[in-house]
Protein backbone atom coordinates (compact mmCIF):
# COMPACT_ATOMS: atom_id res chain seq x y z
CA UNK A 1 0.00 0.00 0.00
CA UNK A 2 1.65 3.21 -1.19
CA UNK A 3 1.44 6.20 1.15
CA UNK A 4 0.28 9.08 -1.05
CA UNK A 5 0.13 11.70 1.68
CA UNK A 6 2.25 14.83 1.41
CA UNK A 7 2.88 17.95 3.48
CA UNK A 8 2.90 21.55 2.29
CA UNK A 9 4.33 23.89 4.93
CA UNK A 10 2.70 21.91 7.72
CA UNK A 11 -0.59 21.35 5.89
CA UNK A 12 -1.27 17.64 5.52
CA UNK A 13 -2.80 16.50 2.19
CA UNK A 14 -3.93 12.94 1.64
CA UNK A 15 -2.34 12.96 -1.80
CA UNK A 16 -0.36 15.41 -3.97
CA UNK A 17 -3.03 15.92 -6.66
CA UNK A 18 -4.55 19.40 -6.72
CA UNK A 19 -6.64 20.88 -9.54
CA UNK A 20 -5.01 24.17 -10.57
CA UNK A 21 -6.61 27.54 -10.10
CA UNK A 22 -8.77 28.63 -13.02
CA UNK A 23 -9.51 25.11 -14.22
CA UNK A 24 -11.93 24.10 -11.49
CA UNK A 25 -14.00 27.19 -10.63
CA UNK A 26 -14.91 26.87 -6.94
CA UNK A 27 -15.58 23.15 -7.27
CA UNK A 28 -19.34 23.26 -7.76
CA UNK A 29 -19.44 22.11 -11.40
CA UNK A 30 -16.80 19.42 -10.93
CA UNK A 31 -18.75 17.96 -8.00
CA UNK A 32 -21.34 16.90 -10.60
CA UNK A 33 -18.64 14.71 -12.20
CA UNK A 34 -17.07 13.06 -9.15
CA UNK A 35 -16.61 13.10 -5.36
CA UNK A 36 -14.14 15.93 -4.77
CA UNK A 37 -12.91 14.23 -1.60
CA UNK A 38 -10.68 12.08 -3.80
CA UNK A 39 -8.40 15.10 -4.22
CA UNK A 40 -5.46 16.23 -2.12
CA UNK A 41 -6.68 19.81 -2.23
CA UNK A 42 -8.36 22.25 -4.62
CA UNK A 43 -6.86 25.54 -5.84
CA UNK A 44 -9.84 27.88 -6.27
CA UNK A 45 -10.35 30.36 -9.07
CA UNK A 46 -8.18 33.47 -8.59
CA UNK A 47 -10.12 35.94 -6.46
CA UNK A 48 -9.76 39.72 -6.40
CA UNK A 49 -11.24 42.24 -3.96
CA UNK A 50 -13.90 43.38 -6.43
CA UNK A 51 -15.87 41.25 -8.92
CA UNK A 52 -14.27 41.14 -12.36
CA UNK A 53 -16.20 40.38 -15.57
CA UNK A 54 -13.01 39.25 -17.36
CA UNK A 55 -11.87 39.92 -20.92
CA UNK A 56 -13.96 40.19 -24.11
CA UNK A 57 -14.49 37.19 -26.41
CA UNK A 58 -12.75 35.22 -27.76
CA UNK A 59 -10.74 34.13 -24.75
CA UNK A 60 -9.65 30.64 -25.84
CA UNK A 61 -7.48 29.32 -28.67
CA UNK A 62 -6.16 25.88 -29.57
CA UNK A 63 -2.39 25.33 -29.82
CA UNK A 64 -0.31 22.25 -30.60
CA UNK A 65 -0.34 20.22 -27.40
CA UNK A 66 -2.26 22.78 -25.43
CA UNK A 67 -4.28 25.95 -25.38
CA UNK A 68 -4.18 29.68 -24.85
CA UNK A 69 -6.52 31.42 -22.46
CA UNK A 70 -7.13 35.08 -21.82
CA UNK A 71 -9.94 34.86 -19.29
CA UNK A 72 -8.65 37.88 -17.37
CA UNK A 73 -9.31 36.88 -13.76
CA UNK A 74 -13.09 36.75 -14.07
CA UNK A 75 -14.34 36.15 -10.54
CA UNK A 76 -17.22 37.23 -8.26
CA UNK A 77 -14.96 39.11 -5.80
CA UNK A 78 -13.81 38.37 -2.26
CA UNK A 79 -17.16 39.14 -0.57
CA UNK A 80 -19.11 36.64 -2.70
CA UNK A 81 -16.37 34.03 -2.45
CA UNK A 82 -16.34 34.25 1.35
CA UNK A 83 -20.13 34.39 1.67
CA UNK A 84 -21.09 31.77 -0.91
CA UNK A 85 -18.37 29.89 -2.75
CA UNK A 86 -16.12 28.79 0.12
CA UNK A 87 -18.98 27.62 2.41
CA UNK A 88 -20.49 25.71 -0.52
CA UNK A 89 -17.09 24.16 -1.29
CA UNK A 90 -16.69 23.17 2.37
CA UNK A 91 -19.77 20.97 1.99
CA UNK A 92 -18.37 19.32 -1.17
CA UNK A 93 -14.72 18.95 -0.11
CA UNK A 94 -13.72 18.31 3.48
CA UNK A 95 -9.96 18.90 3.23
CA UNK A 96 -8.01 22.15 3.26
CA UNK A 97 -8.44 24.24 0.11
CA UNK A 98 -6.01 26.61 -1.56
CA UNK A 99 -7.34 30.14 -2.04
CA UNK A 100 -5.72 31.72 -5.08
CA UNK A 101 -5.54 35.47 -4.52
CA UNK A 102 -5.20 38.19 -7.13
CA UNK A 103 -4.58 41.87 -6.62
CA UNK A 104 -3.45 45.18 -8.02
CA UNK A 105 -1.35 46.47 -5.12
CA UNK A 106 0.53 44.92 -2.19
CA UNK A 107 -2.17 46.34 0.10
CA UNK A 108 -4.96 44.66 -1.88
CA UNK A 109 -3.14 41.31 -1.86
CA UNK A 110 -2.60 41.63 1.89
CA UNK A 111 -6.21 42.52 2.65
CA UNK A 112 -7.58 39.72 0.41
CA UNK A 113 -5.25 37.21 2.02
CA UNK A 114 -6.20 38.39 5.50
CA UNK A 115 -9.91 37.95 4.75
CA UNK A 116 -9.64 34.67 2.83
CA UNK A 117 -7.18 33.34 5.41
CA UNK A 118 -9.86 33.72 8.07
CA UNK A 119 -12.07 31.19 6.27
CA UNK A 120 -11.90 27.88 8.07
CA UNK A 121 -11.54 25.65 5.03
CA UNK A 122 -8.72 27.71 3.49
CA UNK A 123 -5.53 25.82 4.32
CA UNK A 124 -3.11 27.70 2.08
CA UNK A 125 -3.06 31.09 0.38
CA UNK A 126 -1.71 31.03 -3.14
CA UNK A 127 -0.65 34.53 -4.11
CA UNK A 128 -1.05 34.97 -7.84
CA UNK A 129 1.64 37.43 -8.92
CA UNK A 130 1.69 35.85 -12.34
CA UNK A 131 -1.60 36.31 -14.23
CA UNK A 132 -0.57 37.11 -17.82
CA UNK A 133 -3.97 38.35 -18.91
CA UNK A 134 -4.63 41.39 -16.77
CA UNK A 135 -2.84 44.57 -17.66
CA UNK A 136 -1.35 46.34 -14.68
CA UNK A 137 -2.24 43.30 -12.60
CA UNK A 138 -0.49 40.28 -11.16
CA UNK A 139 2.30 39.67 -13.62
CA UNK A 140 3.93 43.04 -13.04
CA UNK A 141 4.64 41.98 -9.48
CA UNK A 142 5.90 38.56 -10.52
CA UNK A 143 8.36 39.82 -13.13
CA UNK A 144 10.44 41.88 -10.72
CA UNK A 145 12.21 40.45 -7.67
CA UNK A 146 11.71 43.57 -5.57
CA UNK A 147 7.95 43.83 -6.22
CA UNK A 148 7.53 40.08 -5.71
CA UNK A 149 9.22 40.44 -2.33
CA UNK A 150 7.11 43.46 -1.47
CA UNK A 151 3.85 41.58 -2.10
CA UNK A 152 5.14 38.53 -0.25
CA UNK A 153 6.10 40.60 2.81
CA UNK A 154 2.76 42.41 2.87
CA UNK A 155 0.81 39.15 2.63
CA UNK A 156 2.99 37.31 5.13
CA UNK A 157 2.27 39.99 7.71
CA UNK A 158 -1.49 39.83 7.09
CA UNK A 159 -2.35 36.17 7.75
CA UNK A 160 -1.41 33.20 9.90
CA UNK A 161 -2.07 30.70 7.12
CA UNK A 162 0.83 29.42 4.96
CA UNK A 163 1.57 31.68 2.00
CA UNK A 164 2.57 30.13 -1.32
CA UNK A 165 3.57 32.57 -4.06
CA UNK A 166 2.58 31.52 -7.58
CA UNK A 167 5.34 32.46 -10.00
CA UNK A 168 5.28 33.42 -13.65
CA UNK A 169 7.56 31.66 -16.13
CA UNK A 170 7.73 34.84 -18.21
CA UNK A 171 10.99 36.00 -16.62
CA UNK A 172 14.64 35.52 -17.48
CA UNK A 173 15.59 33.95 -14.13
CA UNK A 174 12.78 32.38 -12.11
CA UNK A 175 15.21 31.31 -9.38
CA UNK A 176 15.99 34.96 -8.63
CA UNK A 177 12.27 35.71 -8.09
CA UNK A 178 11.93 32.54 -6.01
CA UNK A 179 14.83 33.61 -3.74
CA UNK A 180 13.30 37.08 -3.32
CA UNK A 181 9.98 35.53 -2.23
CA UNK A 182 11.74 33.12 0.11
CA UNK A 183 13.74 35.95 1.72
CA UNK A 184 10.51 37.94 2.14
CA UNK A 185 8.92 35.14 4.16
CA UNK A 186 7.03 32.93 1.70
CA UNK A 187 6.18 29.50 3.14
CA UNK A 188 6.21 27.89 -0.29
CA UNK A 189 6.07 28.49 -4.02
CA UNK A 190 3.79 27.36 -6.81
CA UNK A 191 5.09 27.26 -10.37
CA UNK A 192 4.49 27.81 -13.18
CA UNK A 193 1.61 30.01 -14.24
CA UNK A 194 0.98 30.09 -18.01
CA UNK A 195 3.50 31.12 -20.65
CA UNK A 196 2.63 34.24 -22.60
CA UNK A 197 1.70 33.41 -26.17
CA UNK A 198 -0.54 34.35 -29.10
CA UNK A 199 -2.18 33.15 -32.32
CA UNK A 200 -3.22 35.06 -35.41
CA UNK A 201 -6.35 34.28 -37.43
CA UNK A 202 -5.08 33.88 -41.00
CA UNK A 203 -8.36 35.00 -42.54
CA UNK A 204 -8.86 38.17 -40.53
CA UNK A 205 -5.10 38.84 -40.13
CA UNK A 206 -5.85 39.78 -36.55
CA UNK A 207 -4.82 38.21 -33.24
CA UNK A 208 -7.22 35.38 -32.50
CA UNK A 209 -7.73 36.39 -28.88
CA UNK A 210 -9.51 39.67 -28.16
CA UNK A 211 -6.86 40.31 -25.52
CA UNK A 212 -4.21 39.78 -28.28
CA UNK A 213 -2.10 37.56 -26.03
CA UNK A 214 -2.98 34.72 -23.70
CA UNK A 215 -1.44 32.16 -21.37
CA UNK A 216 -0.20 28.88 -22.83
CA UNK A 217 -0.94 25.71 -20.86
CA UNK A 218 -1.31 22.00 -21.50
CA UNK A 219 1.14 19.14 -22.13
CA UNK A 220 3.28 21.38 -24.37
CA UNK A 221 4.52 23.37 -21.37
CA UNK A 222 5.33 20.38 -19.13
CA UNK A 223 9.09 20.26 -19.85
CA UNK A 224 9.37 24.02 -19.31
CA UNK A 225 7.56 23.79 -15.98
CA UNK A 226 9.66 20.79 -14.96
CA UNK A 227 12.92 22.63 -15.70
CA UNK A 228 11.78 25.65 -13.69
CA UNK A 229 10.74 23.49 -10.72
CA UNK A 230 14.20 21.91 -10.93
CA UNK A 231 15.91 25.34 -10.93
CA UNK A 232 13.81 26.67 -8.04
CA UNK A 233 14.34 23.51 -5.96
CA UNK A 234 18.09 24.09 -6.31
CA UNK A 235 17.72 27.75 -5.36
CA UNK A 236 15.45 27.74 -2.29
CA UNK A 237 14.56 25.44 0.61
CA UNK A 238 10.79 25.89 0.35
CA UNK A 239 8.09 23.38 -0.54
CA UNK A 240 7.09 23.69 -4.19
CA UNK A 241 3.75 22.98 -5.85
CA UNK A 242 4.68 21.94 -9.40
CA UNK A 243 2.25 23.05 -12.07
CA UNK A 244 2.27 23.09 -15.86
CA UNK A 245 1.09 20.47 -18.32
CA UNK A 246 0.75 17.65 -15.78
CA UNK A 247 -1.62 15.11 -17.34
CA UNK A 248 -0.77 11.66 -15.97
CA UNK A 249 0.43 9.83 -12.88
CA UNK A 250 3.86 9.54 -14.50
CA UNK A 251 3.93 13.33 -14.94
CA UNK A 252 3.08 13.73 -11.23
CA UNK A 253 6.04 11.54 -10.24
CA UNK A 254 8.37 13.28 -12.69
CA UNK A 255 7.37 16.70 -11.36
CA UNK A 256 7.96 15.51 -7.81
CA UNK A 257 11.37 14.12 -8.71
CA UNK A 258 12.24 17.57 -10.09
CA UNK A 259 11.48 19.03 -6.68
CA UNK A 260 7.72 19.42 -6.21
CA UNK A 261 6.09 18.38 -2.93
CA UNK A 262 2.65 18.42 -4.57
CA UNK A 263 1.34 18.93 -8.07
CA UNK A 264 -1.39 21.02 -9.65
CA UNK A 265 -3.25 19.72 -12.67
CA UNK A 266 -4.68 22.44 -14.87
CA UNK A 267 -5.56 22.27 -18.56
CA UNK A 268 -6.06 18.49 -18.37
CA UNK A 269 -9.23 19.16 -16.32
CA UNK A 270 -10.70 21.17 -19.18
CA UNK A 271 -10.17 18.45 -21.75
CA UNK A 272 -11.39 15.75 -19.40
CA UNK A 273 -13.39 16.52 -16.26
CA UNK A 274 -12.34 13.09 -14.96
CA UNK A 275 -8.59 13.76 -15.45
CA UNK A 276 -7.76 14.01 -11.72
CA UNK A 277 -9.60 10.81 -10.73
CA UNK A 278 -7.81 9.02 -13.61
CA UNK A 279 -4.42 10.25 -12.37
CA UNK A 280 -5.27 9.20 -8.83
CA UNK A 281 -6.30 5.74 -10.00
CA UNK A 282 -2.94 5.23 -11.71
CA UNK A 283 -0.76 6.87 -9.08
CA UNK A 284 -0.32 3.99 -6.57
CA UNK A 285 0.64 1.59 -9.36
CA UNK A 286 3.15 4.02 -10.85
CA UNK A 287 4.71 4.62 -7.41
CA UNK A 288 4.91 0.89 -6.77
CA UNK A 289 6.65 0.35 -10.09
CA UNK A 290 9.16 3.04 -9.04
CA UNK A 291 9.72 1.32 -5.72
CA UNK A 292 8.37 4.29 -3.78
CA UNK A 293 6.47 3.28 -0.64
CA UNK A 294 5.88 6.92 0.24
CA UNK A 295 5.24 9.27 -2.65
CA UNK A 296 6.75 12.10 -0.57
CA UNK A 297 10.13 10.35 -0.94
CA UNK A 298 10.07 11.21 -4.65
CA UNK A 299 10.35 14.95 -3.96
CA UNK A 300 13.71 16.11 -5.27
CA UNK A 301 14.79 12.54 -6.04
CA UNK A 302 16.35 13.64 -9.32
CA UNK A 303 18.74 15.98 -7.47
CA UNK A 304 20.29 13.30 -5.31
CA UNK B 1 -23.79 15.48 -18.32
CA UNK B 2 -21.74 12.39 -18.86
CA UNK B 3 -18.61 11.15 -20.60
CA UNK B 4 -19.29 8.49 -23.15
CA UNK B 5 -18.19 7.06 -26.49
CA UNK B 6 -20.06 7.76 -29.71
CA UNK B 7 -19.40 5.82 -32.91
CA UNK B 8 -19.75 7.48 -36.30
CA UNK B 9 -22.18 5.38 -38.32
CA UNK B 10 -22.50 7.49 -41.45
CA UNK B 11 -21.79 10.95 -42.77
CA UNK B 12 -23.57 12.67 -45.61
CA UNK B 13 -22.45 15.82 -47.41
CA UNK B 14 -25.29 18.35 -47.61
CA UNK B 15 -23.59 21.36 -49.22
CA UNK B 16 -20.05 22.40 -50.16
CA UNK B 17 -19.13 22.71 -46.49
CA UNK B 18 -21.92 21.18 -44.39
CA UNK B 19 -22.11 17.52 -43.34
CA UNK B 20 -24.67 15.48 -41.47
CA UNK B 21 -23.12 12.97 -39.07
CA UNK B 22 -25.10 10.07 -37.64
CA UNK B 23 -23.56 8.56 -34.54
CA UNK B 24 -24.54 5.79 -32.17
CA UNK B 25 -24.06 5.70 -28.42
CA UNK B 26 -25.69 6.43 -25.12
CA UNK B 27 -27.71 9.65 -25.34
CA UNK B 28 -29.14 9.43 -21.82
CA UNK B 29 -27.55 12.72 -20.76
CA UNK B 30 -29.31 14.70 -23.50
CA UNK B 31 -32.60 16.01 -22.15
CA UNK B 32 -33.46 19.09 -24.22
CA UNK B 33 -33.02 20.34 -27.79
CA UNK B 34 -30.40 23.09 -27.92
CA UNK B 35 -27.92 21.17 -25.78
CA UNK B 36 -24.52 20.24 -27.20
CA UNK B 37 -21.85 17.56 -27.11
CA UNK B 38 -18.10 18.15 -26.82
CA UNK B 39 -16.07 15.78 -28.97
CA UNK B 40 -12.43 14.82 -28.54
CA UNK B 41 -10.58 14.77 -31.86
CA UNK B 42 -7.31 13.01 -32.63
CA UNK B 43 -4.34 15.39 -32.41
CA UNK B 44 -6.37 18.24 -30.92
CA UNK B 45 -6.02 19.34 -27.33
CA UNK B 46 -9.38 21.03 -26.92
CA UNK B 47 -12.63 19.25 -27.59
CA UNK B 48 -15.00 20.63 -30.20
CA UNK B 49 -18.49 21.63 -29.08
CA UNK B 50 -21.23 20.66 -31.55
CA UNK B 51 -24.94 21.38 -31.19
CA UNK B 52 -27.23 18.34 -31.07
CA UNK B 53 -29.47 18.38 -34.17
CA UNK B 54 -31.50 15.41 -33.00
CA UNK B 55 -31.25 12.36 -30.81
CA UNK B 56 -32.95 9.05 -30.14
CA UNK B 57 -32.32 6.58 -27.33
CA UNK B 58 -29.12 5.36 -28.98
CA UNK B 59 -28.59 7.72 -31.91
CA UNK B 60 -27.15 11.20 -32.23
CA UNK B 61 -27.46 13.46 -35.24
CA UNK B 62 -25.02 16.34 -35.75
CA UNK B 63 -24.77 18.96 -38.47
CA UNK B 64 -21.25 20.28 -38.91
CA UNK B 65 -19.90 23.07 -41.09
CA UNK B 66 -16.22 22.61 -41.96
CA UNK B 67 -14.67 25.96 -41.12
CA UNK B 68 -11.45 25.12 -39.28
CA UNK B 69 -9.12 22.20 -38.67
CA UNK B 70 -11.30 20.66 -35.98
CA UNK B 71 -14.57 20.72 -37.89
CA UNK B 72 -12.74 19.48 -41.00
CA UNK B 73 -11.37 16.51 -39.06
CA UNK B 74 -14.88 15.76 -37.86
CA UNK B 75 -16.44 15.84 -41.32
CA UNK B 76 -13.67 13.70 -42.81
CA UNK B 77 -13.72 11.00 -40.13
CA UNK B 78 -14.51 7.57 -41.58
CA UNK B 79 -17.49 5.53 -40.43
CA UNK B 80 -16.60 3.50 -37.36
CA UNK B 81 -14.56 6.33 -35.79
CA UNK B 82 -15.15 6.46 -32.04
CA UNK B 83 -15.32 9.83 -30.34
CA UNK B 84 -14.72 10.33 -26.64
CA UNK B 85 -17.63 12.67 -25.89
CA UNK B 86 -18.93 14.86 -23.12
CA UNK B 87 -22.67 14.62 -23.66
CA UNK B 88 -25.75 16.56 -22.57
CA UNK B 89 -23.98 19.90 -22.04
CA UNK B 90 -25.71 23.26 -21.78
CA UNK B 91 -29.23 24.26 -20.82
CA UNK B 92 -31.12 23.81 -24.10
CA UNK B 93 -34.41 25.40 -25.12
CA UNK B 94 -37.33 25.69 -22.72
CA UNK B 95 -40.27 24.14 -24.57
CA UNK B 96 -42.77 24.90 -21.85
CA UNK B 97 -42.86 28.51 -22.97
CA UNK B 98 -43.49 28.09 -26.71
CA UNK B 99 -47.11 29.27 -26.81
CA UNK B 100 -49.55 28.28 -29.57
CA UNK B 101 -47.49 29.57 -32.53
CA UNK B 102 -43.73 29.22 -32.02
CA UNK B 103 -41.43 30.38 -34.81
CA UNK B 104 -37.98 28.84 -35.18
CA UNK B 105 -35.42 31.11 -36.84
CA UNK B 106 -32.13 29.68 -38.06
CA UNK B 107 -29.20 31.11 -39.96
CA UNK B 108 -26.98 28.64 -41.85
CA UNK B 109 -25.51 25.95 -39.61
CA UNK B 110 -27.44 27.56 -36.75
CA UNK B 111 -30.51 25.63 -37.87
CA UNK B 112 -29.07 22.46 -36.31
CA UNK B 113 -30.63 22.62 -32.83
CA UNK B 114 -33.91 23.90 -34.31
CA UNK B 115 -34.45 20.57 -36.07
CA UNK B 116 -34.54 18.64 -32.78
CA UNK B 117 -36.60 21.44 -31.27
CA UNK B 118 -39.16 21.24 -34.10
CA UNK B 119 -39.49 17.48 -33.64
CA UNK B 120 -40.08 17.83 -29.92
CA UNK B 121 -42.54 20.71 -30.27
CA UNK B 122 -44.49 18.59 -32.73
CA UNK B 123 -44.30 15.66 -30.31
CA UNK B 124 -45.86 17.96 -27.73
CA UNK B 125 -48.66 18.90 -30.14
CA UNK B 126 -47.47 22.20 -31.64
CA UNK B 127 -46.25 22.52 -35.22
CA UNK B 128 -43.81 25.45 -35.37
CA UNK B 129 -43.25 27.77 -38.31
CA UNK B 130 -39.64 27.68 -39.48
CA UNK B 131 -37.71 30.58 -40.98
CA UNK B 132 -34.30 29.75 -42.42
CA UNK B 133 -31.69 32.03 -43.95
CA UNK B 134 -28.69 31.10 -46.08
CA UNK B 135 -26.10 32.93 -48.16
CA UNK B 136 -27.43 31.40 -51.39
CA UNK B 137 -29.48 28.48 -52.73
CA UNK B 138 -26.29 26.43 -52.96
CA UNK B 139 -25.76 26.81 -49.21
CA UNK B 140 -29.28 25.73 -48.26
CA UNK B 141 -29.80 22.38 -46.53
CA UNK B 142 -32.32 20.47 -44.43
CA UNK B 143 -35.29 22.02 -46.24
CA UNK B 144 -36.82 18.59 -46.99
CA UNK B 145 -36.20 17.44 -43.44
CA UNK B 146 -38.12 20.39 -41.99
CA UNK B 147 -40.82 20.11 -44.66
CA UNK B 148 -41.23 16.40 -43.87
CA UNK B 149 -42.13 17.35 -40.30
CA UNK B 150 -45.01 19.41 -41.65
CA UNK B 151 -43.51 22.76 -40.66
CA UNK B 152 -44.46 25.88 -42.60
CA UNK B 153 -41.13 26.94 -44.10
CA UNK B 154 -40.06 30.48 -45.06
CA UNK B 155 -36.69 31.00 -46.69
CA UNK B 156 -34.35 33.88 -47.34
CA UNK B 157 -31.02 34.09 -49.13
CA UNK B 158 -28.64 37.00 -49.25
CA UNK B 159 -28.43 36.84 -53.06
CA UNK B 160 -32.10 36.07 -53.62
CA UNK B 161 -31.36 32.74 -55.32
CA UNK B 162 -33.91 31.06 -53.03
CA UNK B 163 -36.88 32.49 -51.16
CA UNK B 164 -36.92 36.12 -50.13
CA UNK B 165 -33.88 38.18 -51.05
CA UNK B 166 -32.39 39.45 -47.81
CA UNK B 167 -32.28 38.12 -44.28
CA UNK B 168 -34.41 36.03 -41.94
CA UNK B 169 -35.65 39.26 -40.39
CA UNK B 170 -37.34 40.12 -43.71
CA UNK B 171 -39.18 36.78 -43.60
CA UNK B 172 -40.03 37.09 -39.96
CA UNK B 173 -41.63 40.51 -40.39
CA UNK B 174 -44.20 38.82 -42.63
CA UNK B 175 -44.96 35.86 -40.34
CA UNK B 176 -44.66 37.85 -37.12
CA UNK B 177 -48.36 38.58 -36.53
CA UNK B 178 -49.05 34.97 -35.54
CA UNK B 179 -45.82 34.46 -33.64
CA UNK B 180 -46.07 33.59 -29.95
CA UNK B 181 -42.42 32.81 -29.26
CA UNK B 182 -39.23 32.96 -31.32
CA UNK B 183 -36.47 30.36 -30.90
CA UNK B 184 -33.33 31.46 -32.73
CA UNK B 185 -29.86 30.21 -33.52
CA UNK B 186 -27.41 31.63 -36.03
CA UNK B 187 -24.57 34.07 -36.55
CA UNK B 188 -24.32 36.99 -34.13
CA UNK B 189 -25.31 39.70 -36.67
CA UNK B 190 -28.49 37.71 -37.39
CA UNK B 191 -29.31 37.35 -33.71
CA UNK B 192 -28.65 41.03 -33.13
CA UNK B 193 -30.96 42.04 -35.99
CA UNK B 194 -33.62 39.65 -34.71
CA UNK B 195 -33.35 41.05 -31.21
CA UNK B 196 -34.25 44.48 -32.58
CA UNK B 197 -37.71 43.22 -33.66
CA UNK B 198 -40.48 43.61 -31.05
CA UNK B 199 -42.03 40.28 -32.13
CA UNK B 200 -39.00 38.48 -30.69
CA UNK B 201 -39.62 39.75 -27.15
CA UNK B 202 -39.36 36.86 -24.70
CA UNK B 203 -37.64 34.80 -27.39
CA UNK B 204 -34.93 32.24 -26.71
CA UNK B 205 -31.62 32.85 -28.47
CA UNK B 206 -28.87 30.25 -28.70
CA UNK B 207 -25.31 31.63 -28.76
CA UNK B 208 -22.06 30.25 -30.08
CA UNK B 209 -18.65 30.74 -28.45
CA UNK B 210 -15.12 29.40 -28.45
CA UNK B 211 -14.99 27.15 -25.42
CA UNK B 212 -12.30 25.75 -23.21
CA UNK B 213 -14.03 23.07 -21.18
CA UNK B 214 -17.71 23.16 -22.21
CA UNK B 215 -18.95 22.36 -18.68
CA UNK B 216 -18.55 25.61 -16.78
CA UNK B 217 -15.19 25.64 -15.03
CA UNK B 218 -12.78 27.67 -17.19
CA UNK B 219 -14.80 30.85 -17.84
CA UNK B 220 -13.47 30.78 -21.41
CA UNK B 221 -16.84 31.40 -23.06
CA UNK B 222 -18.28 34.02 -20.70
CA UNK B 223 -20.35 36.82 -22.25
CA UNK B 224 -21.76 39.92 -20.61
CA UNK B 225 -25.52 39.73 -19.97
CA UNK B 226 -28.08 41.90 -18.25
CA UNK B 227 -27.74 39.53 -15.27
CA UNK B 228 -23.93 39.82 -15.19
CA UNK B 229 -21.25 37.65 -16.80
CA UNK B 230 -22.67 34.31 -17.92
CA UNK B 231 -21.01 31.20 -19.37
CA UNK B 232 -22.34 30.22 -22.80
CA UNK B 233 -21.52 26.55 -22.06
CA UNK B 234 -23.13 26.13 -18.64
CA UNK B 235 -25.57 29.05 -18.19
CA UNK B 236 -26.46 28.89 -21.92
CA UNK B 237 -26.12 28.37 -24.79
CA UNK B 238 -29.78 29.45 -24.77
CA UNK B 239 -30.56 32.85 -23.26
CA UNK B 240 -33.72 34.95 -23.08
CA UNK B 241 -33.47 37.83 -25.53
CA UNK B 242 -33.88 40.29 -22.66
CA UNK B 243 -30.72 38.97 -20.98
CA UNK B 244 -28.50 39.55 -23.98
CA UNK B 245 -26.30 42.60 -24.28
CA UNK B 246 -25.23 43.36 -27.86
Amino acid sequence: MVDLSVQLAGVQLKNPVIPASGTFGYGREMAEWYDLNLLGSIACKGTTALPRPGNPQPRIAETPGGMLNAVGLQNPGTDAVIAQELPRLARLFHGPVIANVGGFSPEEYAENCRRLGECENVGILEVNISCPNVHGGGRNFGCDARSAAEVTRAVRAATRKPVFVKLTPNVSDIAEIARACADAGADGLCLINTLLGMRIDLRTRRPLLANRTGGLSGPAVFPVALRMVWDVYEAVKLPIIGCGGVSSAADVCEMMMAGASAVEIGAANLKDPLACPAVLRELPGVCEALGAERIADLTGAAHR
Amino acid sequence: MDKTLFTLEASRRLTADVWELALSGNTEAITRPGQFVNLELPGKFLRRPVSVANWTEDGLLLLVRAVGEGSRLLTQAPAGTRFDTLSGLGNGFDLSDAGPAPVLVGGGIGLAPLYGLARRLIGAGTVPAVVLGFRSAADAFYLEEFAALGCRLSLSTEDGSLGVRGFVTDCLLRSAPDCSRVFACGPTPMLRALAALPCTDGGQFSLEARMGCGFGVCMGCTVPTADGPRRVCADGPVFRKEALVW
